[in-house]
């Protein structure tokens, strides 16, 4: 089969989401066959199908080399910039071979692929204070950093502000106030920024606002999406870490009560006790937790379904009370672990990112045989 | 085959019938399990969060043991979120030797040594990887017919893509559908079959989180959807135990069976659903027990 790039225009049927909420009329589909080589981007094939089949098509683009961000839109349903996807990758992943083109999501659409980024990733941005606050005095020269620092804030840098991860995170699609993947990233950028002054004021902030840090399920979603490898959640759960660990920030949202509960139950027991974590994240982290208003509060509100639980047989009163514990002597090697990470003057990281992996991969160990693979 | 057995905390806490019935099912798939008895919690991404090393570490202990398991083939688990949390860890571990010799260094004193490439995959990938669909059609006794399953695939066990080994050849965001289509069942696709949950932030958003669960379910009834089969069980606590206030936040009914993926594996090898533990599920899976006594009458 000749490379990509040699082979003829072929045809593919672009699926368009049209909508002018000027109009008045429902949003609709309009089905266009466009003729491109298959190494051609889906954005050159919606432009085709608007030059030859009709005008009003609305997209929005500029650069057309993935630089600029202008073009984001879900391509068969993923989110995606229309000039970095091929036609015959986008083909592929196609139902029925129709290559399926919606705008962006959790903003609203302004015209068919045009979505008002003001309303949403523009104000969230703003939101995070998205400058630098320098120390002072600022230096007659420039600012003496670490490389590695200076690496490690590039990650969030290379964010092109193109939506793709605000249009599918799951968090802001149930809570449109979360202030978001981009913006949070964004946030990182200075937090994790040596030459910044108010670390400690933008992570109380970022901690304290019920959809700041400790809103984001945890789902992946924009780190799937990000087409510059910005990985907006690590860059959360950074935030998350530097807040808790370094600043001991107790927010009002339970963001810091649920982590030191989960992290004390799973080095007091080896397993989670989960009947304690619920109250202790309320209640604050101690057995005595469950007693505090917050956490009666709570248990209160989750009784008929604890007592649906325990009727049913699913939650079983013994491990409700007491919760599973491993074996004394396993217990005592996982609190040895605890004692020793724990009491490190600083946190051992490994970022990826900076170090990259080994450039010559080990072999794999020769294991006994039957051993695993 | 013979596998080193990683259940997780929630399996063997408040979803029991999710371990009970994988006993049960391991057997008729001739799949020996060595439990992982020494093993401690993965982290679930909070103890990441909290503190790499220490997550990467107590899970290179975990992937040490499984090590140790001789005979064994690989680490499986059933518990989505075990495996996104195993995952990220491993791939720091097995990227980087010098940093794979730090954490070893600590598990030194147990005489404990992670050596790089564990393959662990869990149950899902087992059956259709390893097992393979073939075989578990041809071990079907009560076929799901007229069955209308909605698969909930959750995060952990989908994104990220690269990090999961997810590829054109192992289409594991798909593997759900397959099995339920191997059993006899019917896939029913609906919009949120591979969004969160919700139970990351119960604690921290109580109504986004609820919210979340709702409107899965309600989308998976609207697609006309008689039970959801999971590989997660944090899913389930959201998706089931929750599902009564689930159901106030969103202001709908919703009465939605959720299955665990080897209940819905063990109904259709034949086994009982009183021994799958059915009955311990907070929303009483009644559309799939009676599905299933009147199948076996009828058979009868």
């Amino acid at each position: 089969m000749p490379e990509a790039h040699d082979r003829p225009a072929e045809s593919f049927t672009l699926k368009l989401r049209r909508y002018d909420p000027e109009s008045g009329n429902a949003p609709y589909w309009d089905e266009h066959t466009v003729e491109l080589e298959p190494h051609r981007s889906v954005l050159e094939g919606i432009l085709q199908a608007k030059d030859r089949f009709d005008g009003s098509i609305g997209v929005r683009c500029s650069c057309r080399q993935a630089i600029c961000g202008s073009c984001g839109i879900r391509v068969n349903g993923e989110p995606a910039l229309a000039c970095h996807t091929h036609l015959d990758a986008a083909k592929l992943g196609a139902k029925d071979g129709v290559i399926e083109i919606e705008p962006m999501g959790n903003m609203p659409v302004l015209k068919d692929l045009i979505v008002d980024m003001d309303a949403v990733h523009w104000k969230k941005i703003q939101r995070v204070t998205p400058w630098l606050l320098a120390k002072q005095p600022v230096p007659e020269r420039e600012y003496l950093v670490s490389k590695e620092s200076m690496v490690d804030v590039t990650q969030t840098m290379a964010c092109i502000q193109c939506g793709a991860c605000v249009s599918d995170c799951l968090a802001m699609e149930v809570d449109p106030g979360f202030i978001g993947p981009a913006a949070l990233a964004k946030a990182y950028r200075f937090v994790g920024d040596p030459r910044d002054d108010e670390q400690l004021e933008r992570l109380t902030d970022l901690a304290e606002d019920p959809q700041g840090i400790f809103d984001c399920t945890h789902c992946f979603k924009c780190v799937e999406a990000c087409p510059k490898g910005v990985n907006p959640m690590g860059q959360i759960m950074r935030l998350r870490r530097i807040a808790i660990g370094d600043h001991h920030i107790v927010d009002q949202n339970n963001g810091e009560r649920h982590e030191a509960a989960f992290v004390t139950l799973v080095k007091d027991n080896g397993l989670l006790h989960e009947a304690e974590l619920l109250p202790r994240s309320y209640g604050g982290n101690s057995w005595f937790g469950k007693f505090a208003p917050p956490a009666g509060k709570e248990l209160l509100s989750s009784l008929p379904v604890v007592i649906k639980g325990v009727l049913r047989g699913k939650i079983n009163p013994k491990i409700a009370l007491f919760g599973h514990k491993l074996a004394k002597p396993d217990l005592n090697a996982v609190q040895a672990i605890y004692e020793k990470i724990e009491s490190r003057p600083e946190r051992y990281e490994l970022n990826l990112y900076i170090v990259g992996e080994d450039e010559t991969p080990e072999p794999v160990a020769a294991s006994p045989e039957g051993s695993n693979a | 085959m013979k596998v080193a057995y990683w259940p997780g905390c929630v399996s063997r806490g408040f979803t029991p019938e999710l371990h009970g019935s994988m006993h049960k099912v391991a057997q008729l798939l001739d799949i020996e399990l060595v439990q992982l008895d020494r093993a401690c919690c993965t982290g679930a991404g909070v103890i990441a969060e909290h503190n790499q090393e220490l997550a990467d570490t107590l899970n290179a202990r975990t992937f040490a043991l499984a090590q140790q398991v001789e005979g064994a083939a690989m680490m499986m688990n059933i518990c989505s979120t075990c495996q996104g949390a195993q995952s990220e860890c491993q791939e720091r571990l097995d990227a980087n030797a010098e940093y794979r010799a730090h954490v070893n260094s600590t598990l030194a004193s147990e005489g404990l040594t992670y050596e790089k490439g564990l393959t662990n995959k869990n149950f899902l990938w087992l059956l259709v990887e390893e097992i393979g669909l073939d075989t578990l059609r041809a071990r079907v006794r009560r076929p799901l017919t007229n069955l209308k399953v909605g698969p909930f695939y959750g995060c952990y066990i989908v994104r990220p893509r690269d990090r999961l080994g997810i590829d054109a050849e192992h289409p594991r965001d798909h593997y759900l559908d397959q099995v339920i289509a191997a059993l006899g069942g019917t896939v029913i696709e609906y919009a949120g079959m591979r969004k969160c949950c919700g139970f990351p932030i119960i604690t921290m958003n109580k109504e986004a989180s609820l919210k979340q669960a709702g409107r899965h379910l309600g989308d998976a009834i609207d697609a006309d959807a008689d039970c959801l089969v999971t590989p997660c069980p944090l899913c389930h606590l959201n998706l089931d135990l929750q599902q009564p206030l689930a159901a106030g936040v969103v202001g709908r009914q919703l009465n939605m069976p959720v299955l665990h993926l080897p209940q819905l594996v063990g109904l259709a090898l034949g086994l009982d659903p009183g021994e799958l533990g059915l009955s311990r599920h907070v929303v009483k899976p009644t559309s799939v027990i009676d599905w299933s006594t009147s199948v076996v009458a009828a058979a009868a």
